[in-house]
């Protein structure tokens, strides 16, 4: 029975709730309704840009410029939208345009992401390096370092109405189970990332493929700024900064391999689930940000030797 | 020297080897052979440690012996000779030989011992004749040189016994009859030799007695004379196969399949020209590095060739990638089928889709049709005949080289190729899965495809082709008709004659 449960796609859940449930004592206002709502408004945006993260770890890349495209997204639409400096302040089609453009920005960050991995062979982990520090350099340097406030009730909307930031990551959630699950395009993923040489020999249109990724990563990224920027009702940018290993953690922890050809979205939910109880909790502990980070490093540690443990299990 | 006692294993509830005892004498060489699947590689894994015994006990040189890891049986004076060749190519060859234990100035020194270390190694070089600089890096040596660096290696650790696990595969003749004269050397020195392959005609060759596996049991022993060959292949079987190259009741059509013109490449292929026609099985022989896999993957578009014309029923395919080739009817087993032709940690089912999966994907989302895949696979699961044990989502690698060949002949042939290029299909696997793959190629040329078969096995070419073309130094140096077939006549043309032998 024990064994059943910790062989079962299904255990970064169960340790979830064993978590949940062990700390409910010690924590207090743990398992508040106010509290309950705290941890899905810091979840979802994580959650949408774990989503794209996924994809390109499944076919065997990296993608570290993910946050910072969040932070450049933000600021961008910050600069558009907002009704104190914004380009289009008051107009009618702020939100909108504001929307599209941060979407944009995403796909413009895959675009060159994936040009430099599949087009100029720069390995995808320091192809994504260059990209994030420029990014982030560009992001602070557009704003001169300050925040943009002012944004328009109908955008901040998208993230402080916790239906509608749920409703919005639900569907993009959906949306990369589908593809990856149901979709030529997702088996292709899976077979690149196993066997990337085996892939081209069997026709697989494996640049193409691998560019289309990236592409979706960034989108996902500029998705995720845009509940972040509305959750915080301001662009910021040095959003996201300290998330991105979280992130990368998290859709580790949930049964993704580094290696490429592993990995389901099911998994990313758990593990992005994991992350924020456990950033929550230790919050509520009342642990400054370095012993929280400290923590939560040990506490991602033991999960990915849970899983090696398991692993090791499953062959034997 | 080395003594199996009832050893057996299993896997996931299967038993893989029931039982198995034999014993190897100081100054034998015994040769193992069985189909794939047989459990000589997990026999082998137990040896070198990689693998405990679910029971059964080891005895070395009288005394208990159970390895944990390879560095015990190392210790323990156990070499292996692997298939593929565990050096580092960057190292030179003395770093390879003493990897593992640096000699140092003193014991507890961290520097290794340079001038002592060059000794030894000219030392061990000598005894397996190859004439190269301690210092040269291993990628610079062939697979013979490379072979002759791993056998240095078994002798710097002073091994009491040495496992030879096909070692002979990616060597060239001329090498392969100086492996067998060193290895004769070893034996008069004492050492046991335990050699794996599948080449019965140099396990009769070579060995003292012969052990054959099958079905993870020993069923038979004897010596090359009480073992023929005949003999060996119906215990390996299990039936008798009463010929191993199936007869084609098919001729070739008239229809030009495949046409190659004067196809160029600098330093790889000058001027190809040849015609395959419908329903034909044409032949491609010649040494390794004469060329014969260059072609193959220019053909397919893997490779680029800088002149000369490549038309598929009629239609150039200059300029077209391999996956627009793929869907005009081309289809290319590579050589190296855990490199290039399978994705070994994904599952069987989905390695078999893998090529034609576009046509069972529907709608403007391309979702795939997973009730088309499962009765598609189940078909070609039994067209190629795969192993029925194996469930659809199991990964690759957990099949036997034979069954993981079939999937890439499946994966292909899902496709229906009208083309289909053949890269050494039957290396490493066993007798009973070499047979299926010919009968498979000739019902693939019944149906009226052309087959263009790269061999490196003579028998294999004669056994089964139309017509053989032989390349040497990337040109094709003749043509043999079937009523020419000649062994020799293949030789001299991929050899030349005379001055370079």
């Amino acid at each position: 029975m024990l064994k059943r449960l910790f062989l079962s796609d299904y255990l970064v859940l169960w340790l979830c709730v064993v978590y949940f449930i062990a700390l409910i004592p010690f924590t207090p206002g743990f398992a508040s309704w106010s509290n309950l709502q705290t941890i899905l408004a810091y979840l979802l945006p994580l959650l949408v840009v774990a989503l794209g993260l996924t994809l390109v770890l499944i076919i065997g890349g990296i993608d570290l410029s993910v946050t910072s495209t969040i932070a450049l997204a933000s600021v961008v639409g910050g600069k558009i939208m907002s009704s104190e400096a914004g380009w289009l302040a008051g107009s009618a089609v702020a939100v909108p345009v504001g929307i599209a453009a941060m979407l944009l920005v995403g796909v413009m960050m895959g675009v060159v992401n994936g040009f430099a991995v599949t087009q100029c062979r720069i390995p995808a982990f320091i192809a994504t390096l260059t990209t994030m520090m420029f990014v982030s350099g560009l992001a602070i340097w557009f704003t001169q370092s300050q925040k943009i406030g002012g944004l328009p009730a109908g955008f901040v909307a998208l993230g402080q109405k916790l239906w509608l930031a749920t409703a919005i990551a639900a569907g993009a959630t959906w949306l990369a189970h589908y593809v990856l699950a149901r979709t030529l395009f997702g088996r292709w993923l899976y077979a690149i990332g196993h066997n990337s040489r085996a892939a081209l020999v069997s026709g697989i249109p494996v640049q193409r493929v691998a560019f289309a990724a990236y592409v979706l990563a960034g989108l996902f990224a500029g998705l995720s700024s845009i509940l972040f920027t509305a959750g915080l009702e301001t662009g910021n940018p040095e959003m996201a900064r300290d998330n991105l290993l979280d992130v990368a953690g998290a859709v580790v922890i949930g049964g993704t391999s580094l290696y490429g050809g592993k990995g389901r979205i099911i998994g990313t939910v758990f593990g992005v689930l994991f992350l924020a109880l456990v950033d929550n909790s230790l919050n509520l502990l009342g642990l400054n940000f370095y012993t929280v980070t400290m923590v939560k490093g040990g506490v991602i540690l033991g999960a990915a030797l849970l899983d090696a443990l398991r692993n090791k299990l499953l062959i034997s | 020297m080395i003594e199996f006692q009832n050893i057996e294993k299993g896997f996931f509830g299967v038993k893989v080897l029931k039982g198995v005892s034999f014993a190897v004498k100081p100054g034998q060489t015994v040769g193992i052979v069985g189909e794939n699947g047989a459990g000589k590689s997990t026999l082998m894994n137990i040896l070198g440690g990689n693998l405990p015994p679910d029971s059964g006990h080891m005895l070395l040189g009288g005394k208990p012996y159970a390895p944990k890891s390879p560095r015990d049986a190392e210790r323990a004076r156990v070499a292996f000779i692997h298939q593929e060749l565990n050096l580092f190519g960057n190292l030179s060859i003395a770093e390879n030989i003493f990897i593992q234990n640096f000699p140092r100035r003193r014991t507890w020194s961290p520097f290794v011992a340079g001038p002592q270390i060059e000794e030894r190694t000219r030392r061990l070089l000598a005894e397996v004749q190859l004439n190269r600089s301690p210092a040269t890096p291993v990628e610079q040596l062939s697979a013979g040189e490379q072979q002759l660096v791993e056998i240095a290696k078994a002798l710097a650790l002073d091994a009491q016994l040495i496992i030879f696990d096909e070692p002979t595969t990616s060597l060239t003749s001329r090498e392969t009859e100086r492996l067998f004269a060193i290895m004769a050397r070893l034996r008069e020195r004492g050492i046991a030799m335990l050699y794996i392959s599948h080449s019965l005609g140099h396990v009769q060759q070579l060995c003292d007695e012969i052990v054959v596996l099958r079905d993870g049991q020993v069923v038979g022993t004897g010596s090359k004379e009480t073992l023929p060959l005949e003999r060996m292949i119906s215990l390996m079987v299990g039936r008798e196969i009463t010929q191993l190259f199936p007869r084609r009741e098919t001729r070739p059509a008239p229809e030009i399949a495949l046409e190659v013109k004067s196809v160029s490449q600098p330093g790889v292929a000058r001027n190809i020209s040849f015609q395959l026609r419908r329903g034909e099985v044409l032949g491609l022989s010649g040494l390794m590095g004469s060329g014969r896999s260059e072609l193959a993957r220019i053909l397919f578009g893997l490779d680029p060739c800088a002149s000369g014309e490549i038309v598929l029923n009629g239609e150039s395919l200059a300029g077209l990638s391999p996956r627009e080739r793929i869907r005009r009817g081309l289809a290319f087993l590579t050589e190296d089928r855990r490199a290039e032709g399978l994705c070994l940690e994904a599952a069987i089912a989905d390695n078999i889709t893998m090529v034609s999966l576009p046509q069972y994907s529907r709608g403007w989302t391309r979702a795939v049709d997973r009730n088309a895949c499962r009765s598609v696979v189940a078909k070609m699961r039994e067209a190629v005949g795969l192993t029925a044990s194996a469930r659809d989502e199991q990964p690759v690698k957990t099949l036997s080289g034979g069954n993981q060949q079939k999937v890439v002949l499946a994966k292909w042939l899902l496709n229906q190729p009208k083309v289909f290029i053949l890269d050494e299909p039957t290396r490493g696997i066993d007798v009973g899965a070499k047979h299926e793959v010919y009968r498979l190629i000739n019902e693939l040329a019944g149906h009226g495809a052309g087959v263009l078969m790269i061999s490196s096995e003579l028998e294999e070419l004669t056994g089964m082709c139309d017509r053989i073309l032989v390349m040497r130094r990337g040109e094709i140096r003749d043509e043999i008709r079937p009523d020419e077939f000649d062994r020799e006549r293949i030789l001299r043309a991929a050899l030349h004659d005379g001055s370079l032998v």
